[in-house]
């Protein structure tokens, strides 16, 4: 029913206060693509992603400040309580009162941490309310998109493979002789990050994937979404994102899918709404028209198995790249 | 103590075989097993750091420079599979062979013929994983994990899950031998709360063992019969689950991390207190703590899992639950900054390795702890960060501990002392390159980049090449480990005393350097001042 979200009200004001010592360490821009020297997590540009960016700047917060106070304890130890300083040892080795105190603060800590992430738990599970439906499909080593619904309304036939782009697939050859930083697109370096062709969405819709698999376990990971899910092949997860910004996100398989698990990058156009629908719109004139170019075996030989569970599998063909 | 002295006069059963294959082979004697241990776990050690290396090469700077996908695969799953099964266990097995009982008091282990087997058993499980890396269609490239349907599509699967039987077995010996001795053979007055820490944490370890290792032979004999046998134990297609392998592996899997670090807890609580010349702080809070992880860690599997797509409710429970080790573990890092408060340190070279153990131990505790928070860990699950969490934990958790204790006992298993000078140098190499290789890790995790990939985005490229400068230097500085022990083997002049460090208690000291082939004919004496501990009553 909720566009998702981090919970309201005094649970942000909490993460805030806490993410700003975090925040002022390490930067917090909202970042499409990994950036070289990238310290920190990205925020993220959905609605949802700053729930695992907030625990993650609160956590390391507390950690930090835990880490100070005992490594700062060992270390005046170190040079306090040195035989060489003349230190004589104590004989005592028991104290209840600071063994309480010990294990009830950390106690009160996580219990706060649990309120947090419990919070970011519930929203995330919570698929409802959800415009769209993209089915996502993991094969070895390529994804397929399936375009299920819009708007309430059923998509017709609009589908397709993506896989690694040919210019990184060439580089990432063993001693290719190319180099990888010559990679790049709109002046960005898309080695192993890009595709042939990617999966596009409108901003500011709720989107559900529905995120299986064809052969063995992949992960469907984008960053700046804020979380990643297993497709697993026999079983349908789903998750959901929102996205705020237009932009071109990418991301890559995160559970080692075989030998080519280094190279299947994923990549998420968001586009405004009113673009998305003329793209959608144009995929589906596509769809409709027959496709004398393209005799059913050229899609097939990718993976036998497509036809078996997208039986629309045609529309994938004619972008062999 | 008297039958010392006379040692050298005993019968010819009581002195080790000069045969040297007699000797070697065929011994049941607890300590020379436990060296058969150490030595073979020094050998994996080098062998899993070699194969580390090529992944480290391999990933110096973006683009596939020196091997291909399937062979790096092959390479992350066997570096592994021979560190966690071929050096951090069996060298805490040897630890535990060699000392425990010298700790409580018995002359040998609980089932000496026993102890033989479970330790020849290894090197066949080893020759046999290792030889996939030669045979026609490669070793296991899976992962260490063994995830179907990825892993039914080597060609290996029948020579790795014999070799993790025959691995397994020899574990579950193992245990049951030190869980024997521990509860049967202590000296008498030695009584279970009076045991060192590090007994104690074997005998929660042993019991671990012997819980989830037949876990892991199930797992793995389902995969066996899944590929050969036409079972459908993890095939959707056949009405199958994918996720209950994952949910039995992680069962074993879990208490299985802990396997690797709870006798690491024990090593440390021997060796702070002798270099802070004061008892250990908190004794039974210790052994408490140390039972409560162990316990924990039966409920905690699935946060292995949080991306699979578990229900809100169980991602809920095995959060909260994994939260909550952090008390207990907590407990263990005060307990430990509180011994040297108020002691007389000196920093040899096995007490700079613990102090190092608990700081750097602690900042792998701090990404567990962020590890276990669900949202969170959408972004971090299988990303470098996780990484660099349980190598922060293994390596300088585990690894950092078994040299600890090596250097700490090592006068005592070979009437030498060490070259101090070395062991320094050893240990300022290890604790700056292990840094330099790990922590840039969290950074690349963070950043988005998934782990076992053998190529990367160039924005990547920064942090994995200084990894891996540290990755070549922290090999390189366990060379000097290896020099420090040849040197105080066979080439070191000094020798050590009974009691080899001033603050050193326990019955491990009272009997010469080198501790003889038997000792203890007579059960000694057990002294409350001269227990690890001090006194518990107060």
């Amino acid at each position: 029913m909720t566009s998702g979200g981090i919970r309201p009200g005094s649970t942000k004001r909490v993460v805030a206060a806490c993410a700003l010592i975090a925040l002022a360490m390490f930067g917090g821009v909202a970042m499409a693509n990994p950036q070289p020297g990238q310290l920190n997590m990205t925020r993220g540009s959905s609605t949802w992603s700053p729930v695992p960016y907030f625990l993650n700047n609160v956590a390391l917060g507390v950690c930090v400040v835990i880490g100070i106070l005992v490594f700062g304890a060992m270390f005046i130890a170190m040079f306090r309580f040195r035989k060489s300083r003349g230190a004589v040892a104590e004989k005592w080795s028991h104290n209840t009162t600071l063994e309480i105190i010990w294990t009830t603060i950390p106690v009160i800590i996580l219990i706060v941490l649990a309120y947090l992430a419990t919070g970011g738990l519930r929203t995330f599970s919570d698929t409802t309310g959800s415009l769209m439906t993209v089915k996502v499909t993991g094969y070895q080593w390529k994804w397929r998109y399936d375009y299920v619904d819009y708007q309430g309304k059923a998509i017709d036939k609009v589908g397709f493979m993506s896989k690694l782009d040919r210019e990184s697939d060439e580089t990432r050859q063993l001693n290719s002789g190319l180099d990888p930083n010559a990679v790049k697109v709109d002046g960005v370096n898309t080695y192993l990050i890009n595709v042939d062709e990617p999966l596009v969405v409108p901003v500011g819709v709720k989107i559900r994937f529905v995120i299986t698999a064809g052969d063995v376990i992949h992960s469907w990971w984008v960053p700046a979404l804020g979380w990643k899910m297993d497709a697993i092949p026999g079983i349908v997860n789903a998750a959901w994102t929102n996205i705020t910004e237009p932009g071109v996100y990418r991301g890559q398989c995160a559970e080692l899918c075989g030998q080519d698990h280094g190279f299947m990058p994923i990549v998420v156009k968001a586009l405004p709404k009113e673009e998305f629908e003329k793209w959608l719109a144009d995929k589906e004139a596509q769809a409709k028209q027959p496709a004398p170019a393209a005799p059913a075996a050229a899609s097939t030989a990718a993976t036998p198995s497509t036809a078996q569970i997208a039986p629309d599998a045609p529309v994938a063909q004619g972008h062999q790249g | 103590m008297a039958h010392a002295a006379t040692h050298d006069h005993h019968d010819d059963h009581h002195g080790a075989p000069k045969n040297f294959f007699v000797r070697w082979c065929m011994s049941t004697n607890h300590k020379d097993i436990g060296t058969l241990y150490l030595v073979f776990s020094l050998l994996m050690f080098f062998i899993g750091g070699s194969f580390a290396m090529v992944i480290r090469a391999e990933l110096f700077k973006p683009g596939l420079q020196l091997v291909q996908p399937y062979f790096f695969n092959e390479m992350t799953t066997m570096h592994a599979l021979v560190m966690i099964f071929g050096a951090v266990m069996p060298a805490f097995v040897g630890l535990g062979n060699w000392m425990i009982p010298l700790m409580v008091g018995a002359p040998d282990m609980a089932l000496p013929r026993m102890n033989n087997l479970s330790f020849w058993i290894l090197p066949f499980a080893f020759a046999l994983l290792l030889s996939t890396l030669f045979l026609p269609g490669g070793g296991p490239a899976g992962g260490w994990t063994m995830y179907p349907p990825l892993s039914l599509q080597g060609s290996s699967t029948a020579y790795v899950v014999f070799a993790v039987h025959l691995m397994g077995i020899s574990s579950i010996m193992g245990a049951i031998n030190i869980i024997a001795t521990i509860l049967n053979m202590r000296a008498p007055g030695m009584d279970l709360l009076k045991m060192p820490v590090f007994v104690w944490s074997w005998l929660i370890t042993a019991f671990l063992l012997i819980a989830v290792m037949p876990v892991l032979a199930g797992a793995v004999t389902m995969l066996l019969t899944d590929k050969y046998f036409g079972t459908n134990f993890f095939n959707a297609a056949g009405g199958g689950d994918p996720i209950l392998f994952q949910h039995i592996f992680w069962f074993f899997g879990h208490p299985e991390v802990y396997i690797m670090i709870l006798p690491a807890f024990g090593l440390v609580s021997e060796i702070i207190p002798t270099f802070a010349r004061k008892p250990i702080f908190g004794y039974k809070a210790m052994v408490f703590a140390i039972a409560s992880i162990a316990f924990l860690s039966f409920i905690v599997w699935a946060h292995h899992m949080f991306a699979v797509g578990l229900p809100l409710g169980g991602e809920i429970f095995f959060m909260y639950a994994t939260m909550l080790i952090a008390v207990p573990t907590g407990v263990k890092v005060f307990n430990w900054v509180s011994t040297m408060w108020g002691g007389s340190m000196t920093f040899e070279t096995p007490m700079l390795f613990a102090i190092a153990f608990v700081i750097l131990f602690t900042i792998g505790g701090f990404s567990g702890l962020m590890l276990a928070l669900a949202p969170a860990d959408f972004q971090y699950h299988d990303t470098y960060f996780v990484v660099a969490h349980f190598h922060y934990v293994l390596v300088t958790g585990a690894i950092f501990a078994i040299i600890a204790a090596t250097y700490y006992w090592l006068p005592k298993w070979t009437g030498h002392m060490y070259s101090e000078m070395w062991g320094k140098i050893h240990f300022w190499n290890s604790v700056i390159w292990v840094n330099v290789l790990f922590f840039p890790q969290h950074f690349l995790g963070l950043a988005g980049m998934p782990r076992r990939i053998p190529d990367y985005n160039v924005a990547f490229a920064n942090f994995n090449m200084i990894s891996s400068i540290g990755g070549f230097l922290f090999g390189a500085s366990q060379l000097i480990f290896l020099g420090v022990i040849i040197h105080a083997l066979w080439f070191s002049k000094k020798k050590a005393a009974d009691r080899v460090w001033e603050g050193a208690k326990g019955l491990e000291w009272t009997v010469p350097s080198p501790a003889p082939h038997h000792t203890f004919d007579v059960p000694p004496v057990i002294h409350d001042h001269e227990l690890a501990h001090g006194h518990v009553e107060d």
